[in-house]
């Protein structure tokens, strides 16, 4: 009648936790606001790029120019490139910073679960975006490499780096496995953002109006998707040309 | 008669400690005769605080505060869960928030009118007096009583009150009010003055020069036996409804921590004083492990019925209504459906008897809410009683919506427990009882809601002032005798060795169901001559079998929930016999206690004043109980019987 | 029905468990959970086996006290329920269910079903209270509470701390339990003095004892047996980082 029939992992010994007190950027309340403060800078950089990118619409020149100008704003009072160099180093430290948190977020997690159920169930939330944020955000990070190599630096490209910028995403985009490599990142920043906006309003300890704030989200994160894809469909179907 | 039906009668015992004069200055002159520690010797007394109930958990606390070195003891994990978060209802206060006639005197008036004049009236007015005070401490906390828009308190009346006086916390005002203590017990942990074990469990009490020094307890993760010792012992444990198996209580309320004390010296009061509340979800079958309350506000929408025919199995709906009895409406129309709780619970069991209820095993009668709804709607029925609704369906799967609730009676309370003076100490010096442990302050019956109002009396305000007066003599106390403990501890090793040797066939929960059914079958909510005799005599050879034929798995040094219930069990079985020898030797009705040889024409329980005024007070000697009474006087109360026709 | 149980068994803290599977006949539907396992238990007790330890006591849902995580859901999947209150008719014959305990690096397994929750004890030590010595409170009038804020506090205060959102929380985080205190008390009026630091010390306590961080997730309230909202989470952060609001 009764038979033992699976070993399971042993539940590991008690282990006393640490005298030392952890402070802010120790203490787990703390790493997630360090998240979610990062993640609002991305996002606003996210909304200025996106609302950049819709240039295309308006034709080559226009685009060309927008480029330029990104690249000497504030000159002459300040020297070429300043306020871009500025916006990558915060952009970096921002990406440097939500990548910590997420990390030390993650192996705070794994210690306080040392065994692992036995069987394990789907989403009691009803939400499978939050259980994807960290393989999403790890896909949004590869993205941004292949990214910047693409469209920055051209090595990536098609059009190679010698050419204009829009005449670098004409040519990405015309192939079909550029474009659909564009929407799976896209999306996948999508849904990362779902979660993501209204958790950092919670986070922040402004998620009181939360039925709101979660729509908000949604609303954004679709708004940012549209807006971004726009282009590379536009070149795709011959739109943009 | 054989030898366990009988007894000796001993000296009456008296009160000595209320002090006399007008009962409203009582208390005060108490507090002020009450001897004071001072504070750099409080630091060094010892009080042991068996109990994290609103009683215990409020006593340990404020000890803390006061700066006693405290220890305390649960058996759950944590002191959180002491039984009294189940409570419900909500808790009395005479703090005449309403204007609307209640005062202190009218507390004090109905509860000892509802304790059936077997209560002393010195406790209960005091107890009344420190209600208000109970209710600022609680509101201090931050216990979240319900409010009403202008931002007070509000109140509801219940239990048949005429004034509007319990305070509530939706239906959680127990869980609320222990929270409230819980944390101030914690914060008094964090403090340093109070030491917490949880998962500990005490099996005897140590007595050392004649005075309660200290415990003897298992540590139930480890199964290690340990002594602690102090310069007095409280008892805060509650109640011992679970002789009956069944009852409202949770699985683990026990009689072990009193009974132990019982038997070495600490008499017991009123041991058949039960309460029987009217509103449970019936019984379902044999594997019911324990009885769901069901507040008793449904009965203020729902109306009690069952059908006329014995034996009719219809369902509900296809019974008409010329053919359904709604028989508290029949027999008592001044009161119908709102009638005590003993009464609606005994009519119950009438008509039960008579063949006539329903449900499975017969053992049930209808509360409708039919009617209610088609006057009121159903989102009105909904926004009163939704939780409780939700619960039932929970439970038995069926709509209360569509099909009228089943109830019954179930055993909910105990108003005997260990007898104490005025300063709540037994008769065993420097062992304190409070909360539903001790008998104090109910008498034969206890009012809704006044639970809670006593072990928070006991345990924030009564005791550690009069703690403090005894404990002024600390210094003379002298050492604890090594012999003392180590005959404590040996005797809790061999009761576990004991239980664990007898290796038989039949579980420890199989004999607790027997006793149960066997208690509530003869010394249940009727109790005859011939019942209580037949009980007497099962009881021992049911014990007897118990000894010898029970089967306790596993090993006495590891977490062992087996044993601990059989040895609950086995204190259960002593118990069960001195409540049936109580309920033997009181041969009146009074409050909880009916005995049908004294009912008048109608059924209505009728007293005895002349012979049974008096608390009965059981000593345990080797030669078996020894009654001793406590003759009860009212002086500013006037004896009369009850009526709700 | 028939019943295929796969339980967690494990003899002390210090051993390692496996799950064993054992064979539950005739169980009634109108059977709680817990009763099903006391069936299994009384055979296993007559067998001369170990019972099965499980944690339960008030069977009713509101000490807190039970807490099986069943087929992978803390407290079985109907919702705002505990253990104790779930009943069988919610499975079918034949069915195999996994019975495992609360899994968290704070929550170590004493025995079988049993672990140790003192944990919370502590995060409530650190702060979980109004300071008030009994004796020493003002009339309860004396300070109106807008009922709104009764109310909110109220349901923020009914948790039950049986651990199920540490159970269910994918970052095994108590921050649901914790916030829950905070926001009960940071309501009221009299809970103001305290509420900053209250925040800081149990926040800080809540790491120490090893629990994970929150990511909003959302498990936790959905396995909650009172149903405490995810915003209180939210006012513990503001009142952790010293926002007021
Ligand atoms: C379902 C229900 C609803 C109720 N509703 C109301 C109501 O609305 N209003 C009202 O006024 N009253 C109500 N009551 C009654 C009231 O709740 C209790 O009488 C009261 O709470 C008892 O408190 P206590 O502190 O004396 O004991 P408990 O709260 O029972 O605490 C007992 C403590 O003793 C410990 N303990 C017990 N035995 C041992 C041992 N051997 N070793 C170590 N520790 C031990 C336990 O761990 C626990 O901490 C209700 C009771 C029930 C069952
Ligand atoms: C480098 C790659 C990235 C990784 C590894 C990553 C990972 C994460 C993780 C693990 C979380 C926490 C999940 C949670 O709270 O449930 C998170 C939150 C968030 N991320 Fe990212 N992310 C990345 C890139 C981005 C980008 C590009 C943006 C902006 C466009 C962004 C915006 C946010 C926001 C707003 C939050 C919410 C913060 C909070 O919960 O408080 N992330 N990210
Ligand atoms: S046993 Fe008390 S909540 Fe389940």
């Amino acid at each position: 009648m009764t038979s033992i029939i699976e070993r399971g992992a042993a539940t590991r010994p008690i282990v006393p936790p640490p005298a030392r007190k952890p402070g802010f950027f120790g203490s787990s309340t703390g790493q997630k606001a360090v998240m979610a403060v990062t993640g609002a800078v991305l996002v606003l950089f996210l909304a200025g790029h996106m609302a950049g990118n819709l240039k295309t619409f308006a034709g080559a020149t226009a685009f060309n120019e927008y480029a330029a100008w990104l690249r000497e704003v504030g000159y002459p009072a300040l020297p070429k490139r300043a306020v871009l160099t500025l916006v990558e180093v915060v952009l970096v430290a921002a990406v440097g910073l939500h990548l910590w948190s997420a990390v030390a977020l993650a192996r705070r997690a794994a210690r306080a679960r040392p065994v692992r159920y036995a069987r394990r169930r789907r989403s009691q939330a009803g939400g499978y975006v939050v259980h994807i944020m960290r393989w999403g955000g790890l896909t949004i990070a590869l993205f941004v490499i292949y990214h910047l190599l693409d469209l920055t630096f051209g090595v990536a490209n098609p059009a190679g780096p010698a050419a204009t910028p829009y005449a670098r995403v004409v040519a990405g985009f015309q192939h079909w496995y550029v474009t659909l490599v564009y929407t799976l990142a896209v999306v996948m920043v999508g849904l990362h953002l779902r979660h993501g906006l209204w958790s950092a309003f919670q986070t922040l300890g402004l998620g009181r109006h939360r039925k709101a704030l979660q729509a908000g989200a949604v609303l954004v994160s679709a708004g940012l998707v549209a807006g971004f894809l726009s282009v590379p469909y536009a070149v795709l179907i011959g739109v943009v040309r | 008669m054989t030898d366990r039906m009988s007894f000796q009668v001993g000296e009456d015992i008296r009160d000595t400690k209320a002090p006399d004069g007008p009962i409203e200055e009582r208390w005060e002159r108490r507090k002020f005769q009450a001897r004071l520690v001072n504070p750099a010797n409080k630091r060094k007394l010892h009080v042991i605080v068996v109990g994290t109930g609103l009683a215990g958990g409020s006593a340990a606390a404020t000890l803390g505060e006061l700066g006693y070195q405290v220890t305390s003891f649960c058996y759950q994990d944590s002191p959180r869960r002491a039984h009294s978060i189940a409570a419900q209802g909500g808790i009395n206060a005479a703090k005449n928030y309403r204007g609307d006639g209640d005062s202190i005197h009218r507390l004090f008036y109905d509860t000892v009118k509802g304790g059936d004049f077997r209560s002393r009236e010195s406790n209960v007015y005091r107890l009344a007096q420190v209600s208000v005070n109970i209710i600022d401490q609680a509101v201090a906390q931050g216990v979240p009583f319900a409010r009403e828009y202008g931002g007070l308190l509000d109140t509801r009346s219940f239990g048949g009150a005429q004034v509007s006086r319990t305070f509530y916390a939706r239906g959680q005002t127990g869980q609320q009010l222990l929270l409230g203590a819980y944390q101030a017990l914690e914060r008094q942990i964090a403090a340093g003055t109070v030491t917490m074990n949880a998962r500990h469990e005490m099996l005897e009490l140590i007595i050392s020069d004649g005075r309660a020094r200290g415990v003897v307890v298992r540590d139930l993760v480890t199964g290690e036996i340990e002594s602690h010792l102090a310069d007095a012992v409280v008892l805060a444990t509650g109640g011992y409804g679970n002789v009956f198996f069944l009852s409202t209580n949770a699985k683990g309320c026990n009689t072990t921590a009193i009974w132990r004390a019982h038997r070495k010296g600490a008499m017991f009061a009123n041991p058949c004083f039960t309460q029987i509340h009217p509103t449970c979800i019936p019984v379902s079958g044999d594997h019911q492990s324990k009885l769901t309350l069901m507040s008793e506000s449904l009965r203020n929408d729902g109306r009690v019925w069952v059908p006329v025919q014995a034996g009719d199995t219809r369902a509900p709906g296809d019974i008409p209504e010329a053919e359904r009895d709604y028989y508290l409406e029949r027999i008592y129309p001044a009161f119908g459906n709102l009638v005590p709780r003993d009464i609606a619970s005994r009519a119950a069991k009438n008509v039960c008897d008579e063949g006539r209820g329903v449900g499975p095993g017969g053992l049930g009668v209808y509360l409708d809410f039919a009617d209610a709804i088609a006057r009121l709607g159903r989102p009105a029925i909904e926004a009163k009683y939704g939780n409780l609704f939700d619960m039932y369906a929970q439970i038995t799967g069926e709509d209360p919506y569509r099909r009228p609730m089943r109830i019954y009676p179930a055993v909910h309370y105990t108003m005997g427990g260990l007898w104490v003076d005025y300063d709540l100490q037994s008769t065993i010096p420097g062992l304190f009882v409070i909360g539903e442990a001790n008998f104090s302050d109910h008498g034969a019956n206890r009012l809704g809601a006044s639970a809670l109002m006593q072990g928070l009396a006991d345990g924030y305000f009564v005791l550690p002032t009069t703690i403090g007066d005894y404990l002024a003599d600390a210094r003379d106390f002298g050492p604890v005798d090594d012999v003392a403990v180590a005959e404590a501890e040996i005797a809790v090793r061999d009761r576990i060795a004991r239980l664990l040797a007898v290796d038989g066939t039949r579980t420890a929960d199989s004999y607790h169901r027997e006793l149960g059914k066997l208690m509530w079958d003869y010394c249940g909510m009727e109790r005859t001559e011939e019942s209580l005799r037949k009980a007497l005599e099962r009881i021992p050879e049911l014990r007897a079998e118990f000894w010898r034929n029970v089967k306790v798995s596993g090993t006495a040094e590891e977490l062992n929930q087996a044993l601990e219930r059989a040895g609950r069990v086995a204190d259960f079985f002593d118990l069960a016999e001195l409540m049936c020898l109580d309920a033997l030797n009181r041969t009146e009705s009074c409050g909880g206690h009916f005995r049908a040889e004294s009912q008048d024409a109608d059924g209505e329980a009728v007293r005895d004043d002349e012979k049974f005024a008096y608390v009965a007070a059981w000593e345990h000697t080797p030669d078996g109980p020894v009654l001793h009474r406590e003759h009860l006087e009212y002086a500013y109360v006037t004896m009369t019987q009850r009526s709700y026709k | 029905m028939n019943l295929t149980l796969k339980i967690w068994r494990q003899h002390d803290a210090a051993k390692s468990g496996q799950m064993v599977t054992y064979h539950v006949e005739e169980v009634s539907p109108d059977m709680s959970f817990l009763e099903m396992l006391d069936v299994l238990n009384e055979r296993l007790i007559l067998d001369g086996d170990d019972p099965v330890a499980f944690d339960h006591d008030c069977r009713e849902g509101i000490c807190g006290m039970c807490g099986l995580v069943i087929n992978g859901v803390a407290h079985g999947e109907s919702r705002a329920t505990t253990t104790c209150q779930l009943h069988m008719r919610q499975f079918s014959d034949g069915d195999v269910i996994t019975v495992e305990p609360w899994r968290a690096a704070p929550f170590p397994v004493i025995k079988d079903l049993v672990v140790d929750r003192s944990a919370f004890d502590r995060i409530i030590q650190a702060g979980g209270f109004i300071s008030v010595p009994a004796g020493s409170a003002p009339d309860a009038h004396a300070v109106p509470v807008k009922k709104e804020d009764a109310d909110a506090a109220f349901d923020a205060a009914t948790c039950i701390g049986c651990g199920a959102c540490v159970a269910a929380c994918p970052n095994g985080s108590a921050s649901l339990f914790t916030a829950a205190k905070i926001t009960h008390l940071g309501l009221l009026p009299q809970g103001q003095p305290e509420r900053a630091v209250r925040a800081k010390a149990m926040v800080e306590q809540m790491d120490l004892e090893g629990f994970g961080g929150c990511t909003n997730t959302g498990e936790c309230t959905a396995v909650c047996p009172k149903g405490i909202p995810l915003d209180t989470i939210a006012r513990m952060n503001a009142d952790f980082l010293g926002r007021r609001g």
